[in-house]
């Protein structure tokens, strides 16, 4: 019988690469432990839905699409911005994270920019208001309360399917790609907005799925020991035996958000581009970090 | 697990037929008789996605710091009684207090002040012969901090009663100074949903001046009194009608002191719903003092300066229960117990603006979106048929009856569908495509061990179906943590993981196996297009 094949049956030893994996990790933790002190203290580029700013309503004598306008005004300097139109008028009401300065009114920037890049068409300020942050203090303390349960949960659930060790190292290989890609977006000065948090969640769950299905094959082999110190080769040989499964998935995932990253429109390109390195770090965090974790710890107990 | 493919057959038709029923709405309109027996919710699209109303709320800080300086107003006149400060006048304006006293009596006077009201600042003073007349201003700090707070206590009782009125993703937001935006999506009933917000809640139950009311025919009412409309609904003819009503103006007690209120039905007042609500237990222990003080008299109960029933106290009451009824509606009725647990706002709103938007994406991003992921799921559907032969096909199926159960699942839950929860779909897709994968490379480990193509599908499901079990219900607690603690847009996202987690549980048990073992029974294959 024959398959098609991504791998032949590998024999790759990713024990032995777990020191060069561990200063990549680290560095990666490191920085994002910086991007949340930053966010923390509120240094981050934060979107508009965590900051609040100016909220300016605009109308149009004439027809503007949607995608022109936001296309001036990101352009134009006036980032971050969230546009709706009131059905079935050329009102629209837009969204952006400056507020008003003493030098520079947000008002009068936008009319100057709105006057240069859709000459001849005529509109109307009709008004310019502050509004404050969607996502409050709650919804941030909640969010994070509900991080830190279901990780003590997944720890407690994986310690009773497998062992203690094996809970831990995989809460901390999702703590792993959740500080990564908030590290990656910290240093790409991308922002982050109620989708990347989102997204943020999402790759938590990629990522221990992957890291599961790492752990189970390990369990199945771990009876096939001839005796306790080839551990490392067990955990070598499940690695190799389900990379396959590791790399097919992640193709297929990497196809679908990938279509959407190149073809999903400037707005869903950040969370796309979030989902795309998140995808990709989980993966590497299931084959070079999770497994890696219980083979230091072990032989540290032994 | 259930050998009969017949059965297992029987159920994925069985919610097939289920699911599409409650997919077809969104795609057909059901007309005629189909009306009756089709459920007719489509999906509920978010304001992402959608649009929805737009409102702009503002508080009214000046009826807010009128009652404020009415408060302060009897408070000190209270206070200088009870300590002996003769006063010859006292007036009130918009943010000031004016007292008449003596010139001795000054020193005491300040003393006062300083001590029980610290948040009062002394202003001119006029002298008239022996008579000082002292303005005391409330300062400026503390007019902003009243607002401030104001503001906050209203975004947070908005965010309270449109959680529990159950829409879902709304966004609550302040503007400006005294201004509250509030967009919600896909609303049915726009006029209840602007009732129940713009409500101020302020509940108050009063004593009915029966003895003055048999003389009072109208205008002015006796010193002390207030004449309230009441409503009452003729329960044959559910007319309503509107009578005045003589009460005392002290407010026995207020809803600050409920600790719950919910809805019922039947009791002491037949088949009508009914409000019944509790005390805490300072409430309780002056509910109970007032209804002692008061049996055989009616105390009315009053909601934003309307009475809704005024019964007579028949025996005193312990324990903080009492009920509020008034011939309601259940909605009506609901929504009363709505605005009652979230609490009164602190000052009267007013509806500013109130339009239709459109999504927050904006429709170009969401017309993009749509055609960029069904070009992802066709490029993920073309490699599993590429990459594992007529297996794949087998998948791809697996895959769009996981789609059709969650869409399914998704409106007859009323979920509401936003770009958080299409993530979540994709996540769940993903997970649908990587049960497939772990189950088809277990079934390839079992081939090249040699094993016939029946032991070989077996082992292969039976040793994956551990892997996925384990990482299944890993996402489940994740998810269900989530959903108990996350808001708006986090909340969407774990119901749709959660329902696509289990959906995809069912799929990988039965889904493509009961294919696999209908295929392996009639035709005996030798060898697996895998």
């Amino acid at each position: 019988m024959k398959f098609i094949e991504i791998t032949k049956k590998t024999n790759i030893d990713f024990i032995g690469l777990r020191n060069k994996a561990f200063v990549l990790s680290l560095a990666l933790v490191l920085l994002g432990l910086f991007s949340f002190i930053m966010i923390v203290v509120g240094k981050a580029n934060e979107s508009v839905d965590f900051t609040g700013g100016t909220q300016l309503q605009v109308k149009f004598e004439d027809q503007v699409a949607i995608g022109d306008l936001r296309k001036v005004l990101t352009d134009g300097g006036i980032g971050d911005v969230q546009i709706q139109q009131v059905s079935g008028t050329k009102e629209f009401f837009i969204k952006t994270k400056l507020s008003d300065t003493e030098k520079e009114k947000i008002q009068d920037k936008l009319s100057a920019l709105l006057s240069k890049e859709f000459q001849g068409k005529k509109f109307q300020i009709l008004g310019s208001n502050m509004v404050g942050s969607t996502v409050g203090k709650t919804l941030k303390r909640n969010a994070a309360i509900a991080v830190i349960v279901s990780m003590l949960c997944i720890i407690v659930y994986i310690a009773w399917r497998f062992t203690f060790i094996f809970g831990v190292a995989a809460t901390i290989a999702t703590f792993h790609d959740v500080l990564a890609l908030l590290g990656v977006f910290y240093i790409l000065n991308m922002e982050m907005n109620i989708l990347f948090i989102t997204a943020l969640l999402t790759i938590a769950g990629y990522s221990l799925t992957d890291t599961v299905v790492v752990f189970d094959r390990i369990r199945e082999n771990m009876p096939k020991m001839k005796s306790k110190t080839d551990f490392g080769d067990t955990i070598n040989r499940s690695i190799n035996e389900v990379l396959s499964r590791t790399l097919i998935t992640s193709l297929t995932t990497l196809l679908a958000i990938g279509a959407i990253l190149f073809l999903g429109g400037q707005v869903l390109f950040d969370f796309s581009f979030a989902l795309f390195i998140g995808v990709l770090i989980g993966t590497y965090s299931s084959i070079f970090v999770a497994s890696p974790i219980i083979y230091v710890w072990k032989k540290k107990l032994r | 697990m259930l050998k009969s493919i017949k059965l297992r057959a029987f159920f994925i038709v069985l919610f097939l037929v289920i699911s599409v029923i409650y997919c077809l709405p969104n795609i057909i309109e059901p007309t005629g008789a189909w009306k009756k027996y089709l459920p007719s919710d489509k999906i509920h699209l978010g304001l992402d996605l959608k649009g929805g109303m737009h409102l702009l709320l503002e508080l009214d800080t000046t009826k807010m710091l009128e009652n404020m300086v009415n408060r302060k107003f009897d408070a000190l006149k209270d206070s200088m009684i009870r300590d002996g400060i003769r006063f010859l006048g006292l007036d009130k304006k918009e943010n000031s207090l004016f007292i008449i006293i003596r010139a001795e009596q000054k020193d005491k006077l300040y003393n006062l002040i300083g001590k029980e009201f610290s948040d009062m600042k002394a202003g001119t003073t006029k002298v008239d012969g022996e008579n000082l007349t002292i303005e005391f201003l409330l300062s400026e700090k503390e007019l902003s901090n009243i607002k401030e707070n104001a503001v906050h206590q209203a975004l947070e009782t908005i965010r309270n009663r449109i959680d529990q009125f159950g829409v879902s993703e709304p966004v609550i937001v302040r503007q400006g100074e005294n201004q509250i935006l509030v967009q919600l999506p896909g609303i049915k009933d726009p006029q209840r949903a602007l009732e129940l917000i713009g409500r101020t809640a302020q509940l108050e139950f009063k004593l009915v001046d029966e003895e003055n009311a048999v003389r009072y025919t109208g205008g002015i009412p006796p010193e002390g009194d207030e004449v309230l409309t009441m409503k009452t609904k003729n329960k044959e003819t559910g007319i309503s009608t509107t009578t005045q009503i003589l009460l005392k103006k002290q407010s026995l007690l207020t809803g600050e002191l409920l600790t719950d209120a919910r809805v019922k039905i039947g009791g002491e007042f037949g088949g009508e719903s009914y409000v019944a609500i509790e005390f805490n237990s300072e409430g309780a222990r002056l509910f109970d003092k007032v209804t002692a003080e008061n049996v055989g008299k009616r105390i009315a109960i009053i909601l934003d300066n309307t009475v809704y029933s005024a019964p007579v106290v028949k025996e005193r009451i312990s324990g903080g229960k009492a009920s509020i009824s008034g011939s309601f509606t259940m909605d009506e009725a609901k929504d009363l117990a709505i605005v009652l647990r979230a609490g009164a706002l602190p000052a009267p709103v007013k509806v500013v603006q109130n339009i239709t938007i459109g999504p927050s994406l904006g429709q170009d991003s969401i017309r993009k979106g749509v055609q960029a992921a069904i070009l992802g799921a066709i490029l993920v559907v073309a490699f599993m048929f590429f990459y594992y032969r007529y297996s794949g096909i087998v998948a791809n199926i697996a895959l769009f009856l996981n789609l059709l159960y969650l869409l399914g699942a998704f409106t007859a839950l009323k979920a509401t569908m936003t770009l958080p929860g299409i993530a979540g779909i994709i996540l769940t897709m993903g997970m649908g495509v990587d049960s497939n994968v772990l189950i088809f490379e277990r079934i390839r480990e079992e081939l090249r061990l040699g094993k016939t193509v029946r032991a070989a599908v077996e082992g292969g499901y039976e040793k994956a179906w551990v892997t996925i079990f384990d990482s299944h219900i890993t996402t489940l607690i994740t998810t269900f943590i989530l959903f108990i603690f996350g808001t708006g847009p986090i909340k969407g996202f774990a119901v749709t993981l959660s329902i696509g987690v289990i959906v995809n549980l069912f799929t990988a048990v039965l889904g493509s196996k009961t294919i696999f073992d209908w295929i392996l029974g009639k035709y005996k294959p030798r060898s697996l297009s895998i």
